[in-house]
């Protein structure tokens, strides 16, 4: 075992547009279309996908960072590439599904640790924050998860 | 005009791990539905094949590999890709070209050869691809989003873990005795509570493996088929249609659903609309149904079947389980091939699987698993990107 140290490493997002970087407070980014206003994650740029649109003008907003836990599941077995495990042996992860009241829409994510599918209930409360992926030895890369807020039924 | 196709033929080769190429599956099947048919390889106008993303270029154009190992002779061909709904959409297309009177006899056939353990994307950094965000941003594979749907279950109606466990127990019965089937052995709820949990809330007996497997169909025109003095089972309906916008139900493999903030979505549901759009076209309901040939990817998933194809109401789905309605001597059995808990998934072939127990059950044919009086049949799949496709086969 040996140890990195953690302000060497470049921090970067897992991908480009989906989400800020704000370590404290990190948003989604979606799109919202400019003539009918609907809502997209991720974030269409090029066209709007409603049927009854044909506009090409979407800009992007950052959506709500706590919503209402839809369901949830969890992997007790690695998934297949483009999975990167953050670690050697693989460790089961939760993932849940959460529907955003403003938008309207349920977004899908990563629970972190030590969080798992044992602290989740369909309906609490859940929010957004910014959790390691997996590390090289260079960089730490980001991604968005889904927490239970604290105090909103769980740990 | 009638829109209906008769189902002249039929044919598989057994589900299993074979470990050889999927063109020898597909061959097989394919002979034996010539076979079934008294029909011959010269006889047929128009294959249609249904490819597998899993076996290099040969599976992008099946339906030149097909015809070239049955010999080419100059037949018109066509390659269909639809994930789950490979082979409705391949039916899809014979019985367009045979009601434009253009194919006389079509063979439809679709063979897979699986690797072991998930369904994985294509290789490849490709952040844009739905599939490539899915695994790598979230790490989510297929059984969990059956996970998502079961705890859903569990949350909304109270279905239990012995719930899910009983429709394997169903299955594992029905499919004993189908010469096709992979799996033929008796499984307890024991044995599922048992093994190992796989994506929360389901374990690995809950989950449906992949498989090798082929299947093939013979369809021709009612009146070539009437000329031939054929006694066969006919195509009334098949719906293969995409979800409308916005859907507010999260499929594979999308990591977020469409928004409903804006414009309403349909009353109905994409998955319910499957059956509706089929039961539409055929001119009847659930009700005419005998019995149905359903996708159970899980088995939570068989449950919301019962619903969204009409058995039942919302949430009684566990009850009606329970009561015996979905097995054999009950109202409307449900997979009596066994499904693909018997079966394993062999994709470009399954919905064309459905096809042909459907046909063999009302030939009055299924030997060991026969629903009696079996008339009208529905089959039904969903999968990836939006497709999902329901056909109805009438005596
Ligand atoms: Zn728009």
């Amino acid at each position: 075992m040996f140890y990195f140290t953690a302000v060497s490493k470049k921090v970067i997002p897992a991908i480009e547009g989906f989400f800020t970087m704000d370590p404290e407070a990190p948003r989604l980014l979606g799109t919202q279309c400019k003539a009918c206003q609907t809502y997209f994650f991720p974030p269409e740029r090029g066209y709007c996908r409603n049927p009854e649109c044909d506009s090409e003008e979407l800009e992007t907003v950052e959506l709500s960072h706590e919503g209402t836990l839809w369901s949830y599941s969890h992997n007790g077995y690695k998934p297949p590439p483009p999975y990167v495990s953050p670690t050697e042996e693989f460790e089961p992860f939760a993932v849940a599904a959460v529907e955003l009241e403003r938008e309207k829409m349920v977004v899908m994510g990563m629970v972190p640790k030590p969080y798992t599918h044992e602290d989740l209930k369909v309906g609490q409360r859940m929010q957004l924050v910014l959790d390691p992926l997996y590390e090289t030895d260079e960089e730490r890369v980001m991604v968005w998860k889904w927490r239970p807020v604290e105090g909103g039924g769980s740990k | 005009m009638s829109k209906e196709v008769a189902i002249a033929g039929v044919g598989m080769h057994p589900w299993g791990k074979w470990g050889r190429n999927f063109v020898e599956y597909g061959v097989k099947a394919a002979r034996d539905a010539l076979k079934d048919a008294g029909l011959e390889w010269k006889d047929v106008d128009f294959v249609v094949g249904g490819d597998t993303m899993r076996n290099g270029y040969p599976g992008y154009v099946a339906g030149s590999t097909f015809a070239e190992a049955l010999g080419f002779k100059g037949t018109q061909i066509a390659s269909v890709y639809g994930a789950c709904a490979t082979g409705a959409q391949a039916i899809d297309a014979a019985r367009a070209r045979i009601l434009a009177g253009l194919a006389e006899v079509v063979l439809v056939v679709g063979a897979d050869a699986a690797p072991k353990g998930f369904f994985a994307p294509q290789k490849g950094d490709r952040p844009e691809d739905r599939d490539w965000q899915r695994f790598r941003l979230v790490g989510m594979t297929n059984p969990n989003y059956f996970g998502l749907y079961a705890r859903r279950r569990m949350a909304l109606y109270g279905a239990t873990s012995e719930d899910f466990a009983a429709v394997k127990v169903k299955n594992a019965r029905h499919g004993l005795h189908n010469p096709y089937a992979r799996y033929r052995k008796e499984v307890t709820a024991e044995e599922i509570a048992a093994s190992p949990l796989v994506a929360d809330p389901l374990r690995l007996l809950d989950i449906c493996a992949t498989s090798d497997g082929g299947a093939a169909v013979i369809l021709t025109s009612i009146e070539f088929a009437e000329k031939r003095g054929l006694k066969v089972p006919r195509i009334a309906a098949i719906n293969a249609a995409t979800p409308t916008y916005p859907n507010p139900i999260l499929d594979m493999p999308y990591i977020a659903t469409d928004s409903w903030a804006v414009v309403q979505p349909d009353a109905r549901g994409f998955k319910p609309s499957i059956a509706y759009g089929a039961y539409e076209e055929a001119g009847i309901g659930p009700e005419d149904l005998d019995l149905a040939e359903v996708y159970d990817l899980s088995t939570a998933l068989e449950l919301d079947w019962y619903e969204q194809i009409g058995l039942c109401g919302e949430g009684e789905a566990e009850a009606f389980l329970r009561s015996g309605a979905t097995t054999f001597g009950g109202k409307i059995p449900v997979n009596p091939s066994g499904g693909l808990a018997c079966f394993g998934e062999a994709v470009p072939a399954q919905a064309i699987a459905q096809v042909c127990e459907l046909a063999w059950q009302i030939r009055g044919v299924a030997e060991g698993r026969q629903v009696e009086g079996a008339k009208v049949g529905l089959s039904i799949n969903q999968g990836l990107f939006g497709h999902g496709s329901a056909i109805i086969v009438k005596g």
